[in-house]
């Protein structure tokens, strides 16, 4: 958009100021209220029967360090989950894009969508099973491999999150490795190089955008995450999610609720710009001279 | 009569395609494809035979709308009772399931829950009155519901200053279930559960995700009361949750899945779970502490903020009767503290040792204090607890 564009008289601004009219309401509304009764939460005193007490301290910020397990297990797990989908995503993702018949695409592409119709939680509640000593284990021993324990385990939380997250991974990478120029490829094998060599410096350097989008993306709500740890970590892998959940639900403790998001939302803003900063914005320049 | 017996014969396959070809050109319309086909009676026929399809039944006669929100516990309820009160006056129910009374009141002092009849424990009917979250019931619209038949020692929470807000749901006991094959230690009290925890059960235990429950065995363990919030003594409570924390399956209040499937060898347990899970799997066995612990009784009550409060004394009403009380009792197996309803059921019932144990360890039993589900301590013990 250029500079000109806002300088074609009131009608158009006067447009503009309709059009954006909605989606600025629902994120005042939605986004930005919210955002400050929490702030203000969070400087507040826990009521004698729980809930908001009105009040300015900074008692709760003072006691976050009593959830320093809850922030370590996010800040490990938030980072390893997204790594692991990468991994597991990254293949499939390929596979689809570029390896598969393109009668199939459309089937296995749907196939990747089909679990996100049932609820998170139900197909969370189906792994409990199969993790437990009834499932996979049971398989297990007859193998010989006996007395494994998988659930209530940081693996099953790491497996819940892979299975949870995989779709939003896959399809961020699919998009970019799709649109990739296949006559690049075939210049950079005449060229002499290996197709190892291609993949390297041509198909993953082209995909990076699509991994970029797709590791925030899971990043971002594994931040937040607290459902799968609490089925599959049998609230024993205890996420700063599910610290939240508790201090509004159970001890009421809405201020320290409060101080624990405004902490936990301080620390993403830090990461993801960290993260914008050094590998999405080192590689813009490349990736605005492709396009 | 020929006539009339071939009008109401299947459509054959051939007609069919004529009337379907028909339609697709629109010279009939729909409503006469559904007639001649079939098809619009069968979809009625469907649609009646699963309530849940037709929005908007409502009856016009009591006019009690069509919908009601029931919030309960896990395991607690017995599903053909609320089909059949579906079927009888067209209020289809919404049941949400919750694991501690905390997460009740904290949904009700946010407010615009929705719910119009919930199920609370003994000592928390007091502070909702307090908060002025739950109505007073007029018992005049309970008609199936009489005082006179209830044992004071449960029903009497539910009056508070002369006025009843509640009636009584279901009373039981707060021990621990011990699958037997697994575990050879004979845990009697709450010293030995975590003896146990910590030795040979190490791995496959479960304690509640409730800070009533296992605050109160850790208390009882330590030889504390139950209902403790004295500093000193819930820090000590604190130290054995967390130096057993390594050794637990899980913090949950949904232990059925893992006691079954063997993952858990013994839970911190409710009376009726303790009867499920020893019914169906013999060598359940569910022990109520000698050194403490907790009897509780349930109550329905209607919250002040709900959108369908004929139904919901409707549905209270429905189920205080006793024959509605006895079905209750054949799913969950909870004991009523309503004598007309134990006259219903099998006279082995009232020697069932679950429910009804003996009177030196019934004596050692506390029932819950209004001041342990607002105490910040206990509740900021419980969730360091979950978090460390």
């Amino acid at each position: 958009m250029t500079a000109a564009s806002f300088d074609t008289g009131g009608k158009r601004n006067w447009q503009t100021a309709v059009l954006l009219m909605p989606s600025t309401l629902w994120f005042l509304v939605m986004l930005v209220l919210p955002l400050i009764v929490v702030v203000i939460f969070s400087f507040g005193e826990r009521s004698p029967v729980g809930g908001y007490g009105a009040g300015f301290t900074f008692e709760q910020y003072g006691n976050l360090l009593a959830r320093l397990k809850a922030f370590q297990n996010t800040m490990t797990y938030a980072p390893l989950g997204t790594v692991v989908s990468l991994l597991v995503a990254y293949p499939l993702a390929y596979y689809l894009a570029v390896k598969v018949d393109r009668r199939w695409r459309l089937l296995l592409l749907v196939l990747v969508i089909v679990p996100f119709w049932t609820s998170l939680l139900i197909r969370t509640y189906a792994w409990i099973f199969i993790l437990g000593g009834r499932g996979i284990p049971t398989l297990l021993e007859f193998v010989g491999i006996e007395e494994l324990r998988l659930i209530n385990t940081p693996f099953a939380v790491l497996v819940g999150i892979v299975y949870g997250y995989l779709p939003l991974m896959v399809f961020p990478i699919f998009v970019s490795l799709e649109r990739l120029d296949k006559q690049l490829l075939e210049a950079s094998s005449d060229l002499g190089s290996s197709p190892l060599r291609t993949f390297w410096q041509v198909t993953l350097p082209l995909s990076m955008p699509g991994v970029a989008t797709g590791c925030m993306l899971v990043f971002i709500l594994l931040m937040g995450e607290f459902l799968i740890p609490a089925f599959l970590g049998g609230g024993k892998v205890f996420f700063i999610g599910n610290a939240m959940v508790d201090l509004f639900l159970q001890s009421r403790n809405w201020p320290f609720g409060s101080a624990v998001a405004v902490t936990l939302v301080i620390i993403m803003l830090i990461t993801v710009s960290l993260y914008m900063r050094f590998v999405m914005g080192g590689r813009s320049g490349r990736d605005a001279s492709i396009m | 009569m020929v006539k009339k017996h071939r009008e109401n014969a299947p459509i054959s396959a051939r007609k069919f395609m004529e009337e379907l070809r028909r339609y697709e050109k629109g010279s009939v319309s729909r409503r006469h494809f559904l007639g001649v086909t079939g098809l619009g009676t069968a979809m009625a026929v469907l649609g009646s035979a699963m309530p849940g399809l037709v929005p908007g039944r409502a009856h016009a006669a009591d006019d009690l709308g069509d919908k009601l929100v029931f919030s309960t516990w896990p395991n607690y309820f017995n599903p053909a009772n609320i089909e059949a009160f579906t079927k009888a006056t067209g209020v289809h129910v919404q049941v949400n399931i919750f694991g501690s009374n905390e997460e009740m009141l904290a949904k009700l002092q946010a407010g615009g829950t929705g719910w119009d009849v919930f199920v609370p424990t003994n000592y928390t009917i007091s502070n909702y009155v307090a908060l002025d979250l739950i109505q007073k019931l007029d018992l005049a619209r309970l008609p199936n519901f009489d005082q006179k038949t209830q044992d004071p020692l449960f029903a009497d929470p539910a009056t508070v200053n002369g006025q009843v807000y509640a009636v009584p749901k279901n009373w039981g006991t707060t021990g621990f279930v011990v699958n037997t094959k697994k575990i050879k230690g004979d845990p009697k009290s709450h010293k030995d559960f975590f003896k146990v925890t910590m030795g040979e059960g190490s791995g496959h235990t479960i304690v509640h995700d409730y800070q009533l429950t296992t605050i109160g065995a850790a208390l009882c363990a330590l030889g504390h009361s139950f209902n403790s919030i004295d500093k000193k003594e819930l820090a000590d409570a604190e130290k054995l949750l967390i130096k057993s924390k390594p050794h637990l399956f899980a913090i949950t209040s949904d232990y059925q899945p893992g006691m079954r499937n063997g993952d858990a060898w013994m839970s911190i347990c409710w009376t009726g779970d303790g009867a499920q899970l020893h019914k169906d799997l013999p060598e359940m066995s569910y022990v109520v502490a000698n050194d403490g612990g907790e009897i509780w009784s349930d109550f329905y009550c209607i919250p002040k903020e709900a959108p369908h409060m004929k139904a919901a004394y409707a549905f209270i009403n429905y189920l205080m009767e006793p024959a509605v009380q006895a079905k209750e009792f054949e799913s969950h197996g909870y004991a009523t503290s309503d004598s007309r309803v134990s006259a219903l059921l099998p006279a082995s019932t009232a020697s069932d040792p679950i429910l009804f144990p003996a009177k030196e360890l019934m004596n050692g039993l506390e029932f819950g204090a209004a001041q342990t589900l607002t105490d910040p301590t206990r509740a900021e013990v419980m969730a360091r607890f979950k978090s460390a």
